[in-house]
C-alpha cells in the first residue's frame, strides 16, 4: 500500500467517525440537494439540457486544438497575451515572471480551483507578494490555512459558529456584529481594501469561448468582477479543457452549471472578458494574460477510453451526492479534485501507484453518473481505473491470491461447492466453539463494524440436491 | 413458462433461504423452474476490483450455462445488473460476443420479471408487518427498477409500506468496498439504519441481497430494532407459515 493509501485510510475512518462533522455535511449537502431538485424543474427539459452540455464538452474535447488556438488568435488580436503551460511549474514561473515585471506587492484572486492545483500561492509569497482569497469561501479557508475542502463550497464544512470565531481572530478591526449578514458585511470591509491596494488580479475560467474569443467566469458575489477589472493586471489561470466552441452554447452551459452547482438559474454575476482595457473604455486592467495549463491533461486526451474526464465543468454535483464524500469530507481525499470526479482524475494524472486507492474509495453506487450534467459515466471510469491498477501489477499480494482461489473455484460448480461447504464448516466451528469472528482473518475487516451474518448449514445447491428441488 | 433460476454466489452459500423462497414465488404464479447446475458466480467480484482475468471466466461461463434459456431470473438486483449491463464490456473481444447481449435481455431480477414479465404484481402474500424499502443502487440506477417492487409489496396483505428518507442513498455495501474501507462502509451504513428507524418500520427490505446482509450486519450491530428481509422472503410468506 502506498504512503498516500495509508493517510487516506487513516483520514477516512477518522473523518467518518466525526459526528460532528458528518452533521455539519449533512446539513450544507441537504439544502444544496432541494435547492438543485427544484432548479432542475426550471427546465423544460432537463434531460434534453445535459444532452446539449454533454455533446457541446464532447465536441470541445475532440477538437481541444483547433478551438483554444482560435481562441488565443482572438485575444492576441486585441492585445492580450496567451501562455501554453505544459506543467504546473511552467504556469507557475509564467504568473511569477510577470509579477515581477510589473513590480506587484499584492494580489487578489478569484476562485479558481487551477490556482490550487499548480500551488500559486506560495510561489507567489515566497516572491514577497501579498495575495488575498477574495471569494468569501476561499478567504475563509486562506485564513485558517486549509486548502479548499469542495470544488465550488470550498468552507462547506465549517459552521457559522467557527466562522465567527476565526473572524474575531483574523480580522478584528472589522467585525461589528455576529450574524451572518455582519460577517459577510466584515469580509467586505477587508476585501474591499485589498481589492484597491491590488496591482494584480488573478481568475481562473469557467469556460473560454473560441469563437467569441472571450474567457467566461461564473461568481455569485461580485468578487471576480472587481479581481478582473479594478487591478493593473489580470491573469487567467485555466485548464486547456475549459474551451467551448461557440458563444450560444453558454446559452444551455451557464444555466446548466450553475443549477448543477447550487441550484441557481445562473450565477449572480456572470462575466465575458475579451482582452485588456481597450482604447475609450472606462475599466479593465492594462496588461491582461491567460495561461493556458496542461499539466497531464493530454495524457487524458490520449486515453480514448477516459477523454471523457476532459468535459467536466467542476460543478460539484457528483461530490455533493457521494456517499463517500458525504461521510469522509473533502479533505481525506488530499487532492484537489476530491469526490467522484478527483478520484477518476488524479490516478490517470498524478500516477496510479500513488493514488489507485482513490479508484477504489467508491461503492459504485454510481449516483455521481446520475447528476453529472454533462454526463460523464464515472463509475466507469473507476472501474477502468481499477482495471488498470490491476494490470499494472499494484494489487495488494493478498487481493491477488484471494483472486486466483476465486477464479479456481468458479471454474466449476463442484469446486465451488467444495471451497463454500468447507469455508462455512470451519467459521461455523470457530464460531461454535466461542472463536470471535475478529479471529477468522478475512471476516475480522467485517465484524469489526457489524455483525456476522448466520453462517447456514447448507448452501442453496446442497438444499435443491437434497429435496430434488422441492421447497 | 420455463424459468432457469441464477442464484448468486453470496446467496448460495450465505441465504440459501433467499433462493427457496425465490423458487416458491414463481412456482407459485406457475412457472416451471429450473437450476442449471453448471452456473457458480457472475463475476462481479472479480470486475468490481479490477481483477477482470478472474472475471472473464465466470461470465463467459454464465453465458454458455444460461444461454439457451428464454427466461432467467436473479434475487439479486446488482447479479443482473452485472450480466446485463457490464458483460457486453467485460466480454467485447471473447468469442461469446453475440450472445452476450441476448443474454443479457432475458435475465431478470426477480421483481422485475414477475411484474414485467409474467405480468403479476399479486403473488397472493401475506405479510402482517411495517416494512420500508431500500431503493438499491444497481437496481435503481442501472436497471430502473423501483415500481415493480413497489406494486408487489403494495399487494401483500397485512403488509404496510413506510417510505424511507433518502431512499435511494447507498448503503456502505460496495462489495469489496464493504473490507477495504471498513470504517467509511459503516458509517454510510449507520446513516441508512437511521434511516430506516426513522420510518418506525419492524422490517426493511430490498431487490438485494448484498445490501440487505449488510445492512441486517449494522442493524445487528447496534442491536437496533428493524429487521432486514429479501423481498423474496416477504413474497414467499402466506398467513399459516407465520
Ligand atoms: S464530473 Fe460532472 S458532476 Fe462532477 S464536477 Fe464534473 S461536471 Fe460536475
Amino acid at each position: 500500500m502506498s504512503r498516500l493509501a495509508e493517510e487516506f485510510l487513516i483520514a477516512a475512518a477518522q473523518k467518518s467517525a466525526d459526528l460532528t462533522h458528518r452533521a455539519t455535511i449533512k446539513r450544507n449537502v441537504d439544502s444544496y440537494d432541494t435547492a438543485v431538485a427544484k432548479g432542475k424543474l426550471r427546465f423544460a427539459d432537463w434531460e434534453a439540457a445535459r444532452t446539449y452540455a454533454a455533446r457541446v464538452k464532447g465536441e470541445a474535447v475532440s477538437n481541444l486544438a483547433p478551438l483554444l488556438e482560435e481562441f488565443e488568435r482572438k485575444i492576441v488580436a486585441r492585445g492580450g497575451h496567451v501562455y501554453w503551460a505544459e506543467t504546473a511549474d511552467d504556469a507557475r514561473q509564467y504568473i511569477c515572471d510577470v509579477a515581477r515585471k510589473n513590480n506587484v506587492k499584492t494580489v487578489v484572486k478569484s476562485k479558481s480551483m487551477v490556482t490550487e492545483e499548480i500551488h500559486l500561492l506560495p510561489a507567489l509569497e515566497k516572491l514577497g507578494i501579498k495575495v488575498w482569497e477574495t471569494d468569501l469561501g476561499e478567504l475563509i479557508v486562506q485564513l485558517r490555512n486549509e486548502p479548499p475542502y469542495h470544488i465550488v463550497t470550498p468552507a462547506m464544512h465549517l459552521t457559522r459558529e467557527q466562522i465567527r470565531d476565526l473572524f474575531q481572530q483574523k480580522l478584528p478591526d472589522d467585525m461589528n456584529g455576529e450574524s451572518h449578514q455582519e460577517l459577510v458585511a466584515a469580509a467586505r470591509r477587508f476585501l474591499r481594501r485589498a481589492f484597491f491596494a491590488a496591482e494584480m488580479g488573478i481568475s481562473g475560467a469557467n469556460f473560454l469561448v473560441a469563437d467569441a474569443g472571450m474567457v467566461a467566469i461564473s461568481t455569485n458575489e461580485g468578487n471576480g468582477r472587481l479581481t478582473t477589472s479594478l487591478p493593473r493586471v489580470h491573469v487567467v489561470v485555466t485548464g486547456i479543457e475549459k474551451v467551448i466552441p461557440r458563444l450560444e452554447d453558454l446559452g444551455v452551459l451557464w444555466p446548466v452549471l450553475a443549477t448543477s452547482g447550487t441550484g441557481q438559474p445562473i450565477t449572480t454575476y456572470s462575466t465575458l472578458i475579451g482582452g485588456p482595457r481597450a482604447e475609450g473604455e472606462v475599466d479593465g486592467p492594462e496588461e491582461f494574460h491567460v495561461v493556458l495549463l496542461d499539466n497531464g491533461r493530454t495524457e487524458v486526451l490520449a486515453d480514448e477510453e477516459q477523454q471523457e474526464l476532459l468535459r467536466c465543468i467542476r460543478c460539484g454535483a457528483c461530490l455533493n451526492k457521494c456517499p463517500v464524500y458525504r461521510s469522509v469530507g473533502g479533505h481525506a481525499f488530499n487532492t484537489t479534485y476530491p469526490g467522484p470526479i478527483g478520484s477518476a482524475l488524479t490516478p490517470i494524472v498524478n500516477g496510479m501507484k500513488d493514488w489507485g486507492h482513490l479508484s477504489y474509495a467508491c461503492s459504485l453506487c454510481t449516483a455521481c453518473d446520475s447528476v453529472c450534467p454533462v454526463k460523464i459515466k464515472l463509475s466507469g471510469h473507476l472501474l477502468e481505473n481499477r482495471r488498470k491498477y490491476v494490470s499494472e501489477g499494484d494489487a495488494k499480494t493478498s487481493e491477488k491470491v484471494g483472486f486466483s482461489v476465486f477464479r479456481w473455484a468458479t471454474a466449476g460448480p463442484r469446486r465451488f461447492a467444495l471451497l463454500g461447504w468447507f469455508g462455512r464448516k470451519i467459521t461455523r466451528a470457530a464460531l461454535a466453539i466461542g472463536m470471535s469472528p475478529h479471529a477468522l482473518g478475512p471476516l475480522a475487516s467485517w465484524t469489526k463494524y457489524r455483525a456476522m451474518p448466520d453462517v447456514p448449514k447448507d448452501s442453496f445447491r446442497a438444499l435443491w440436491e437434497k429435496n430434488d428441488g422441492n421447497f | 413458462m420455463k424459468v432457469a433460476l441464477f442464484v448468486p454466489c453470496f446467496v448460495d452459500q450465505l441465504q440459501p433461504q433467499v433462493g427457496v423462497d425465490t423458487v416458491k414465488v414463481l412456482r407459485r404464479i406457475g412457472c416451471e423452474v429450473l437450476y442449471p447446475e453448471d452456473q457458480t458466480c457472475c463475476g462481479q467480484p472479480g470486475f468490481n476490483t479490477g481483477q477482470w482475468d478472474a472475471a472473464r471466466p465466470c461470465a463467459e461461463r454464465f453465458v454458455r450455462v444460461f444461454r439457451d434459456f428464454e427466461w432467467i431470473v436473479c434475487p439479486s438486483g446488482s447479479c443482473t445488473s452485472m450480466v446485463r449491463t457490464h458483460y457486453p464490456e467485460l466480454l467485447k473481444a471473447s468469442r461469446w460476443n453475440d450472445d452476450v447481449v441476448a443474454v443479457g435481455k432475458r435475465v431478470f431480477e426477480l421483481s422485475q420479471f414477475l411484474v414485467k414479465v409474467a405480468n403479476v404484481t399479486d403473488v397472493g402474500a401475506e405479510f402482517p408487518h411495517t416494512v420500508t424499502y431500500h431503493a438499491s443502487c444497481h437496481a435503481t440506477r442501472e436497471l430502473g427498477i423501483y415500481d415493480e417492487p413497489i406494486a408487489l409489496l403494495k399487494n401483500v396483505a397485512g403488509l404496510e409500506l413506510r417510505e424511507m428518507p433518502n431512499e435511494n442513498e447507498c448503503c456502505g455495501f460496495g462489495g469489496m468496498f464493504a473490507t477495504k474501507f471498513g470504517m467509511v462502509s459503516a458509517a454510510m451504513g449507520d446513516v441508512k439504519a437511521g434511516n430506516v428507524e426513522a420510518t418506525g418500520a419492524q422490517y426493511v427490505t430490498a431487490v438485494d441481497p448484498s445490501c440487505l446482509m449488510h445492512l441486517d450486519g449494522v442493524l445487528r450491530f447496534k442491536n437496533r430494532t428493524p429487521k432486514a428481509i429479501h423481498i423474496a422472503s416477504i413474497l414467499a410468506s402466506r398467513a399459516e407459515a407465520r
